[in-house]
């Protein structure tokens, strides 16, 4: 880096000009990350607002149909708005600085990726202010509740959809371009950091599934305004038709939110056990088995619609399959802790709680597969359990984790420990009160998306609206950590972590508004 | 793996205004079509939504020029390395890929629909007690011509698809004829590029312009073929399953031809003007891939929704 690349080298640009026109992946990374964080806020809020009505049985606070508006908004804005693109900002941030790259391989794109976001969720979220009121179908949005009795507002609902999802691939197509071309020479597929590996099989995901979350929007659009018979059994359509190619996307989907979360701690978990990460190239197989696996299991969600018996068979043999290569990693994980010398700093906690708290769900996740079992929890809150342990203490905790752990080289500054570990610990307390209970719930019959309940779900509902509040309150914690980080506090190093391997921790912290417009020494560039 | 020259080369723009002024014109558009398509419905008066998506698609449109124009201009000055090239190649491969994921969620409806759903209706199969407690007298038959409820929706009268295996038939069936159409422009649009990259400009234009061609007439004989089946056959959107699975299929393959044909008449511009070199014409080559897409697309129309 000589004074003859110096005219390469210029700093943001000053004032709003700089995150409304940044082509740099930092910069895009931020964004998507605040972005994110808002969202998060946004959708935990109309959390609260279910669990308030929850608090105790009979209705207090919401009308029904509003309350169905919350749980469709809440996993809706969880999905799409905090989870999705948190994981594409930690691609931004880290995937080019992992791979010794001078940014994305397509940076205007990206910029449009992020940008249509705002704008996109602008106009979901804006449904609630309209006639009728905001999508109230469930996340989910089965036809013929989102086609024939659906507001006028699921047509925005519809738009909405198609525009993150042209965000989506865009982001995705960018990632793989990335990966696969802006390698730094020496960094060879298999000496790539898992959490690399895991966004480039996430993105494949992506560019696979989200045109067909828009062929089903289309279907939608078209039954609704134009006449068509798709999901209307009077015409030769079928409801169920709208499921099969709503889950042949939405399976893949939730694959897409946990990948890059095996990613971020498998790239912790090496880092405070100081040891190398143990099976980096089963990992690598798991994780694209995880993704084969997740096209042939989508009606494992549809067990009880009435599908013949040879469908419910092979969609729970193929489904409990998953748990093999989902084992791998876990016990992948376990072994490299195995002996190592630990320390608990905050990244490493929440890393710890993802895997403790995520084979939880994962197992809730094999009870579900059972078909005949699940006959007797289908659409009862032991589902809702489920998917809150693998999505909250699991992909949301990794971000957080991830958040952690890669604060210092983004900010130049140490985080303020005491707060991290009391923001864990709230968080630790307030997930597993808020989401325990449920699965009793369920499995005593409490329907979801129901805002009243029978007198002997009371209990249960209360203790998980106590969870529920302190674990949303705990996140403002969160907001005070990153924004005193921001502002300054100990300054850190480059490798800032101990145990800390990869290019990325090779750059000064704050990392350098360019970086890599050389390619690394290929001598830093270490096997997995 | 790149050699270590092209990666000091990478082109990273410092700023750029396209893309956040294409946002606003992609919100717009989309914005004031569900505006217009809710107002229709409503039967309220849809100008205040047509304005803003006219607005929005302006913007969009207006912007998307100005980028390609952009890039293109960058490439000409020489700041796209190899590497960046690869990237577009990467880049263009990848889209393509989704949009075959997006016909395929289309193709596998019509599947499920022919499979599933319809013989169920009919009371045959697994799943028959549907049809026996619904509309006992819906007979499965494929295309759809009585719909289980023909008070919900409309009869077609005739189906589109072939019915008689002869050669008179085949004479007279649009579909046929536009299938020889497609797969006789991807031919051309290979020559075209043959001819691009032997240094033949002349030829280039020629082939090329003989694709834009096919491409139009393709298109004027799919409008003949709606307007005849909106005519003649009673064939529409809301006639049932089989209008709704034939226009959507065909409806977005010829939303496609329509683009490709767009594209292919800007790459005959820049013909024209002299942008392609035999070893840097990427911007042509992935105009073909997409016009061979899309032919693909037909062929497995044709087959599903018309022989079958």
């Amino acid at each position: 880096m000589s004074a003859a690349h110096d005219d390469h080298h210029h700093g943001p640009a000053k004032g709003i000009s700089r995150w409304l026109f940044t082509t740099n992946h930092k910069d895009i990374g931020s964004l998507y990350l605040w972005f994110s964080f808002a969202m998060f806020l946004l959708g935990g809020t109309f959390a609260m607002v279910i669990r308030a009505e929850l608090f105790q049985p009979g209705l207090q606070l919401v009308e029904p149909n509003f309350f169905n508006q919350m749980t469709t908004m809440h996993g809706l804005i969880m999905v799409f708005g905090a989870v999705m693109p948190a994981f594409v900002g930690l691609a931004n941030w880290m995937i080019p600085m992992m791979i010794g790259a001078p940014d994305m391989a397509l940076p205007r794109m990206n910029n449009w990726s992020f940008w249509i976001l705002p704008f996109a969720f602008a106009m979901l979220s804006s449904t609630l202010l309209m006639e009728g009121g905001a999508p109230n179908f469930g996340w989910t949005f089965y036809a013929p509740l989102s086609t024939t009795y659906a507001p006028a507002s699921v047509t925005f609902f519809i738009f909405a959809v198609h525009i993150m999802g042209a965000s989506s691939i865009m982001g995705s197509i960018n990632i793989i371009a990335t990966i696969l071309n802006m390698r730094a020479p020496g960094m060879t597929l298999m000496k790539m950091p898992l959490f690399v590996w895991t966004w480039l099989i996430t993105a494949y995901l992506l560019i696979a599934v989200m045109p067909v979350l828009a062929g089903v929007v289309t279907m939608m659009l078209f039954d609704i305004h134009f006449g068509t018979s798709f999901f209307n059994a009077a015409g030769g359509g079928d409801p169920v038709l709208f499921q099969h190619v709503f889950w042949f996307f939405g399976h893949p989907e939730v694959y897409i939110m946990i990948l890059p979360a095996f990613g971020v701690v498998s790239a912790i978990i090496p880092t405070f056990a100081r040891k190398r990460l143990f099976g980096y190239d089963s990992m690598v197989y798991a994780t694209a088995s995880i993704a084969f696996l997740s096209f042939i299991v989508w009606a494992h969600h549809m067990f009880t619609v009435g599908m013949p018996i040879a469908g419910e068979l092979f969609f729970m043999y193929a489904t409990m399959l998953i748990a093999v290569p989902t084992g791998v990693k876990v016990f992948n994980w376990v072994a490299t802790m195995f002996r190592g010398s630990m320390t608990f700093e905050t990244p490493m906690l929440f890393a710890i709680a993802f895997v403790v708290l995520f084979t939880m769900g994962g197992f809730t996740g094999l009870m579900l597969a059972i078909t005949p079992a699940d006959f007797q929890y289908h659409d009862t809150y032991f589902v809702v359990a489920h998917f809150h342990y693998v999505l909250v203490p699991g992909a949301v905790f990794s971000i957080m984790a991830a958040t952690y752990y890669w604060l210092p080289k983004w900010t130049g500054y140490m985080y303020d420990e005491r707060l991290g570990k009391l923001h864990f610990w709230l968080s630790f307390i307030g997930v597993n009160v808020l989401f325990f209970p449920q699965h009793f719930l369920g499995l005593a019959g409490m329907p979801r998306r129901i805002p009243d309940y029978a007198l002997q779900f009371a209990d249960f509902n209360w203790i998980s609206s106590i969870g529920g509040f302190l674990f949303g309150a705990s996140q403002l914690i969160l907001l005070v950590v990153v924004i005193k980080c921001v502002k300054g506090g100990k300054k850190a190093t480059a490798q800032v972590w101990e145990g800390a391997q990869g290019l990325e921790w090779t750059v000064e912290s704050p990392a350098p508004y360019h970086t890599f417009t050389t390619p690394p020494d290929p001598k830093l560039i270490h096997a997995q | 793996m790149a050699s270590v020259g092209s990666h000091e080369t990478y082109y990273v723009p410092e700023q750029t205004k396209l893309p956040f002024f294409a946002s606003i014109g992609l919100v717009f558009t989309v914005y004031g079509l569900g505006g217009v398509l809710n107002d229709i419905k409503a039967a309220e008066s849809a100008t205040t939504s047509t304005w803003i998506a006219l607005f929005g698609f302006g913007l969009l449109s207006f912007i998307l020029f100005q980028w390609f124009s952009t890039v293109i201009r960058e490439n000409h000055a020489g700041m796209n390395s190899d590497q960046l090239k690869r990237s577009y190649v990467w880049g263009m491969s990848w889209f393509i890929f989704s949009e075959v994921m997006f016909f395929a969620a289309f193709f596998g409806a019509l599947y499920y629909v022919r499979n599933f759903a319809v013989p169920w209706l009919g009371g045959e199969g697994d799943k028959g007690i549907t049809g026996q407690i619904l509309w006992p007298e819906f007979v499965a038959t494929w295309p759809v011509i009585e719909n289980p409820s023909s008070a919900v929706f409309t009869n077609p009268e005739e189906a589109l698809n072939v019915h008689e295996w002869s050669l008179a038939f085949f004479a007279k069936f649009l579909p046929f004829w536009n299938t020889i159409i497609l797969i006789t422009s991807s031919v051309t649009v290979h020559f075209a590029h043959t001819a691009l990259k032997a240094e033949n400009r002349k030829r280039l234009i020629q082939w090329l312009s003989v694709t834009v061609a096919l491409g139009v007439v393709f298109l004027f004989l799919q409008v003949e073929e709606y307007i005849e089946a909106y005519e003649h056959y009673g064939l529409t959107l809301d006639s049932g399953i089989y209008g709704s699975t034939f226009f959507l299929l065909t409806g977005f393959h010829g939303f496609h031809v329509t683009l490709g044909t767009f594209i292919l008449a800007v790459m005959l511009a820049r013909a024209i003007k002299g942008h392609f070199k035999p070893n840097d014409h990427f911007g042509f080559e992935a105009a073909s891939w997409y016009w061979h897409f899309v032919d693909v697309v037909w062929v497995g129309l044709f087959i599903f929704v018309y022989l079958v």
